[in-house]
């Protein structure tokens, strides 16, 4: 067993680094997204309410979890869980936080690479729109077809077809090298200093937008006050009241679906960061520290910028795609229109690449921990192992590239739906097992903000329910289960990265396994009974 | 822009503004918060190959 544990160096460190893995495209890309298509201002409603009910009580919980299992000398799901149940079968559960971050890094380095490659174009001013407006949407798209290879699988190894292979090369590089630094002077060393880059980049690009005022005379209404309106005005759909939006089970799921995987709970990474906390370092204050500065990226900085952006030079029309066409599409095009927007676009992309990098760091933290205590080997044995299989899980997505679906495979089935699961199992694990009588008081020990008493009946029974409602709601949604069911069944691509996911599932399971039985031989992270108040 | 518009804008950016406000500040103005709080020794990287 390790003798000598990791440790954060100061607090705002671990602060950054929290609200590094957790701000990401989705604050910058998703969010306005969102937000315009589900009732504008009014899906501020739902939003908060969903940060309040779901979002800041289990961030305290997964902080407070990680926090115990530190003390305890472990630092990996499996081997926390394990310290929380009291037994050593809910290490297994382990396997989905180990697992859940793998698989998502696998595609995350990529969509990076992405954004690099964006940031270098803008920069050497190779993107190139031409000289007809009326071709730039088509030219744009065009342009990120080609990049990614989006057009044919296996697309980017053909020689001299796109530069993405060596920028994910560059990038998987970086992320490794990083890592190897460990948690102090690699994570925390590296968030220090990425985090406030990335604020004055937004900042900049911020006050760019806001400074257009109306940049087409000959389009009068498309100006900066209109697309704020378009982002915020409240609004139903078709012409309705903007209440009756609250009526609309699918604001709620899309609101509450957006703050839970922006905050970045469930999926593994907060209890392995705060397990290198000291027993009596407080995790009420930092947390709704890391919580707020993910809200400050996504309302203040990305609901200010993307949306109005678009429609002052695109229109209500061209505010139109997911996550990826409102980036990579109608961005690009509100930069071509934009006075300077080759040197707003590489400020733009180079912070979403920034956003990016420091949450991919953290989805390789919570494997190397468990590399390290599970199997007893030494960083560069733990870097090396996992660095092999992601570079396997990645060249799989990166040679599938048509169509993006292998990408959005393991997105939706790993990247939605199981960090769904791990969140409602650490709640219920949390609140009913490990006991939120104890759970309030390991929460509360050195702890510089009071959690309001009645987080304790909102960990227990308001976010549980919560969970499974929204979770059954968006299980029956025909655009998510049934969609991607059917994919699953009709496309090989998707299949296959289907059998990735298994096949790393199964890998770790066995890896979990062996480590267990090493655990039980040594006695480290010895389990202690559950509360009895969780029996009662 | 609508009234109830300007109205969420505000109210949205001005809450969460507002709340890394006074974070940052309770964070910032404790003893231990910018400050080592470590010694060097503990932030080993767990590499005993070497």
């Amino acid at each position: 067993m390790p003798k000598v544990k990791e440790q954060w160096g100061t607090r705002l460190g671990v602060i950054l680094a929290v609200a590094g893995s957790a701000v990401g495209l989705g604050n910058f890309l998703r969010f306005p997204g969102q937000a315009a298509q589900n009732g504008g201002g009014a899906f501020m409603i739902p939003y908060f309410i969903a940060l309040i009910l779901v979002a800041i009580p289990i961030c305290w919980a997964e902080w407070a979890m990680g926090r115990f299992g530190g003390s305890k000398g472990c630092n990996s799901a499996p081997a926390i869980f394990g310290v929380l149940g009291g037994k050593s079968r809910y290490r297994y559960i382990g396997v989905l936080g180990i697992m859940i971050p793998i698989m998502i890094y696998m595609y995350y380095v990529l969509i990076e690479a992405w954004c690099l490659g964006y940031a270098w174009a803008y920069l050497t001013g190779s993107i190139d729109l031409g000289g007809d407006p009326g071709q730039y949407a088509q030219r744009s798209t065009d342009f990120f077809n080609a990049f990614t290879g989006a057009t044919a699988d296996g697309g980017v190894f053909e020689s001299g077809a796109s530069s993405l292979l060596l920028l994910a090369a560059i990038t998987f590089t970086l992320n490794f090298v990083l890592i190897y630094r460990g948690v102090s002077k690699g994570i925390e060393a590296f968030c220090i200093r990425a985090m406030p880059i990335m604020a004055i980049c937004a900042v900049v690009v911020l006050v760019r937008v806001l400074t257009l005022g109306t940049p087409n005379p000959d389009l009068p209404d498309q100006n900066v006050v209109n697309g704020l309106g378009f982002m915020w005005n409240p609004q139903g759909a078709d012409g309705a009241p903007w209440y009756t939006v609250l009526l609309d089970s699918k604001v709620w799921l899309a609101a509450t679906g957006q703050i839970f995987f922006s905050m970045s709970v469930g999926f593994g990474i907060i209890i392995n960061y705060s397990s290198y906390l000291k027993r009596d370092d407080d995790v009420v204050l930092s947390g709704l520290t890391a919580a707020s500065t993910n809200e400050f990226f996504e309302v203040c900085l990305g609901g200010m910028i993307t949306i109005p952006a678009a429609f002052i030079f695109l229109g209500a029309a061209g505010v139109v795609g997911g996550t990826f066409g409102l980036g990579f599409n109608a961005l690009p095009v509100v930069f071509e229109y934009m006075p300077a927007g080759r040197l707003f676009g590489f400020v733009w992309f180079f912070m979403l690449f920034l956003a990016a990098i420091t949450s991919s760091l953290s989805m390789l933290q919570p494997a190397i921990a468990f590399l390290e205590e599970g199997l007893d080997i030494g960083r560069r044995a733990s870097v090396t192992l996992l660095g092999l299989i992601t570079f396997m899980g990645a060249a799989f997505i990166l040679y599938f590239s048509k169509g993006l679906t292998a990408l959005d495979t393991v997105d939706f089935w790993v990247g939605t739906m199981l960090i769904f699961v791990l969140a409602t199992i650490e709640v219920i694990l949390f609140s009913w097992v490990f006991g939120v009588e104890r759970g309030y008081k390991e929460a509360m020990r050195g702890a510089d903000l009071k959690i309001p008493k009645v987080w304790k009946f909102v960990i227990k029974y308001i976010s549980p329910t919560y969970l499974l409602v929204i979770f059954v709601l968006w299980c029956i949604d025909p655009e998510n289960l049934r969609k991607h069911w059917g994919t699953l069944t009709q496309n090989p691509v998707a299949k296959y990265s289907m059998i990735l996911i298994i096949g790393v599932t199964v890998f770790i399971g066995l890896l979990v396994h062996i480590a267990s039985r090493r655990w039980d031989k040594h006695g480290f992270g010895e389990s202690e009974p559950p509360d009895m108040e969780a029996s009662s | 822009m609508t009234t109830a518009g300007w109205i969420i804008m505000i109210v949205s950016v001005g809450s969460v503004v507002g709340m890394l406000v006074f974070c940052f500040y309770r964070v910032l103005s404790a003893p231990s918060s910018t400050e080592q709080t470590h010694a060097p020794l503990d932030n080993d990287t767990h590499d005993r190959e070497t």
